[in-house]
């Protein structure tokens, strides 16, 4: 069991780092709850990968401490950490039968015999690879092949985390979700904490506890899923979560009221008066989820926009609007009747949010 | 795909029946003619059966050869190999001018002529002026002579063809390790094995394929080694250094004893025949075991 702490971790590849962009990792400073299964979320080359590799050790930060329940672990090479990592492609011994894929990291750790085959039993029971135990690894199937490289990781007693690297990539949909619950499985049985890259949304959301948004080498938001859809603390989670991602449109705020694209939309909270004060000088965004915008009939009350289009997704529309000079976008309920063309937009105010230079006003 | 049961198409195989007819069937079959005939002057032969096939087989002298022909091949892949796959793993894994600069330098021996070899070889043995010769004989009072000893003349040959051909197994033996994703080096680390477990569990069985190209390869060419020994001491001291290729020189454009020849030239065919067989089989099926 373990909580890891990164304490100002900050990474560059290069050997001389010079202005902030040299850097891979831009000082994080984090703690990973014991027990908890994370997702790490972003974009590709974000930098999840270089902290994954990081907390497990096959990369030593250029700054900063990593510590396991409070004990500094920076300078220990992997195999002295007890963390289990699972690529994105299923690594695994060829030659090697699938029982001695998963005794291999106890025999390397001199564990007697006995105890290494009661436990590669006992691992195998529980991901259902006892049958295959005597089969040769390399003959399996990309799943069970994700499976073994996990069994490799839990055999060992001493795993406190897991890691997983984009993990379900190379793995059928539909038995994407069997191993998925198979991982809630092992994490409810094992209390182990999970960190698992991603960089689909709806895998994180899914697997995760809490969620942690990196963008550009920063941890920019970590929360539960709901959280993140409901109060985006910076534009990239609020278009990055959701589908389609949250409206953005750049502003000015005088009096309560968000003047973008040329129109008036009506913002209230704390942040406003920050907004108002950085109006100007800094960048300055009023954003809304396609979900809480409401497309209103003509006569109704709000602001004037036309609709160009429609799509259909089955369980919801997309409208695609014109508003101002620039579009936007709302997801609205199948069954809703929607105006001809001329229509109003509704922004309601508690769900409508502004944001300075990238992050939330308040 | 549905396919068409159309025997015209016969004919579109035909250009390459007529080429390999030319290139291949044609010679073959004027080496089956003389082996069963014995042939006495211009125009004067008689049909002989398979009595030179008797003869060749139950030839001592062949015997020798071959015996030292499979010594010969044996000590060649015993030593090459491992050495090859040893320099190739000493070889930076990461791409930069080093590594580039390394296979460089490894393999000029490669570009270098069989004949050239064997001439920079005869060089650099001889006793009164080589450099390896005057060394072994004046610095380490050993004395090393290849064309009186016989041991020595076989040794010298050994050496340059590991020389000449070691550098192909490194190449393709880094071309393998290269092939190997990094991840199965970090998954190596977590699981904690030793520098020889990554050896002997991920390297060895990445490279096994172009492994046994390699030992396929040299098989073969070491098999009808030629060249090296013949400039450097043309099959001797004795016949020390008569491998198969310079016995059948000897017996066709020595003693122009070509029925005999004819006959040795088809089992040596079906030697290298034979082995090549057991290796592609074994190549195929190695990739068969791993799909199911």
């Amino acid at each position: 069991m373990a909580r890891i702490d990164l304490n100002e971790i900050a990474h560059s590849y290069k050997p001389n780092p010079q202005g902030p962009d040299d850097y891979a990792l831009k000082r994080i400073h984090t703690t990973w709850d014991d027990g908890g299964a994370y997702a790490l979320l972003g974009p590709s080359g974000c930098g999840k990968t270089t902290m994954l590799n990081i907390i497990s050790g096959l990369l030593e930060p250029s700054q900063g401490q990593i510590l396991y329940d409070g004990k500094d672990v920076s300078k220990l090479p992997p195999e002295k950490r007890n963390i289990a990592q699972v690529f994105q492609f299923p690594v695994l011994y060829d030659t090697m039968t699938v029982y001695e894929n998963l005794a291999f990291p106890l025999k390397n750790r001199k564990v007697p015999k006995d105890e290494i085959h009661k436990r590669v039993l006992e691992i195998a029971e529980i991901l259902d690879l006892s049958p295959d135990l005597n089969k040769k690894a390399a003959g399996l199937s990309a799943d069970a092949k994700q499976k073994i490289s996990l069994g490799r990781g839990l055999v060992r007693s001493d795993v406190a985390a897991i890691l997983f690297d984009e993990p379900l990539t190379v793995i059928d949909p539909h038995l994407k979700w069997q191993l998925r619950r198979k991982l809630k499985e092992i994490h409810k049985r094992f209390k182990l904490t999970l960190i698992y890259v991603t960089h689909d949304q709806v895998e994180a959301m899914t697997f995760a506890d809490k969620i942690v948004v990196m963008y550009e080498g920063e941890l920019v938001q970590i929360g539960t899923p709901e959280e993140l859809f409901e109060n985006p603390e910076h534009t990239f989670v609020g278009y990055f979560i959701g589908s389609p991602g949250m409206n953005l449109m750049e502003c000015t705020v005088s009096g309560g009221v968000a003047r973008a694209a040329g129109m008036d939309i009506p913002v209230s909270g704390v942040g406003t008066r920050r907004a108002e004060e950085a109006s100007g000088k800094q960048k300055v965004e009023v954003g809304i989820r396609p979900m809480y915008l409401d497309v209103r009939e003509p006569d109704a009350e709000g602001l004037p926009a036309r609709i160009i289009n429609v799509e259909d997704l089955g369980s919801a529309k997309i409208v695609t609007l014109e508003f101002g000079d620039t579009t936007v976008k709302a997801r609205v309920p199948e069954d809703k009747a929607l105006p001809a063309e001329e229509c109003k937009l509704f922004f309601p105010p508690e769900k409508t949010k502004v944001f300075i230079d990238g992050r939330l006003a308040k | 795909m549905q396919k068409w049961a159309d025997n015209r198409a016969w004919f579109l195989i035909l250009p390459v029946f007529l080429v390999v007819a030319f290139s291949a069937i044609i010679p073959l079959m004027t080496v089956v003619n003389y082996s069963v005939q014995d042939i006495l002057g211009p125009g004067m032969s008689v049909f002989v059966g398979s009595e030179w096939y008797k003869e060749v087989l139950h030839n001592p002298r062949l015997h020798d050869a071959l015996f030292r022909q499979l010594t010969f091949s044996f000590c060649v892949l015993a030593i090459e190999i491992p050495l090859g796959v040893g320099v190739a793993l000493t070889l930076p894994r990461k791409k930069g001018v080093w590594a580039s600069t390394c296979l460089v330098l490894l393999a000029l021996p490669l570009l270098i002529p069989w004949n050239v070899v064997g001439t920079i070889w005869v060089m650099f043995s001889r006793p009164d002026i080589g450099l390896a010769g005057v060394t072994l004989n004046e610095i380490f009072h050993f004395p090393y002579n290849y064309t009186a000893d016989p041991l020595h003349s076989w040794l010298t040959v050994l050496v340059m063809d590991v020389w000449h051909w070691t550098p192909l197994i490194v190449l393709l033996g880094y071309a393998g390790l290269q092939a190997i994703p990094e991840a199965y080096y970090q998954a190596a680390k977590i699981d904690g094995a030793s520098r020889f477990a990554v050896f002997r569990y991920i390297q060895l069985p990445k490279m096994r394929g172009v492994l046994l190209i390699a030992l396929l390869l040299r098989f073969m060419d070491s098999f009808m080694i030629y060249t090296e020994p013949f400039v450097l001491t043309g099959g001797g001291p004795g016949n020390s250094t008569t491998f198969l290729s310079q016995f059948l020189t000897r017996l066709a454009v020595g003693q122009f004893d070509v029925g005999p020849a004819a006959a040795f030239s088809l089992i040596y065919f079906l030697i290298v025949l034979l082995f090549c067989f057991v290796f592609y089989t074994t190549i195929v099926n190695l990739g068969k075991g791993e799909a199911q």
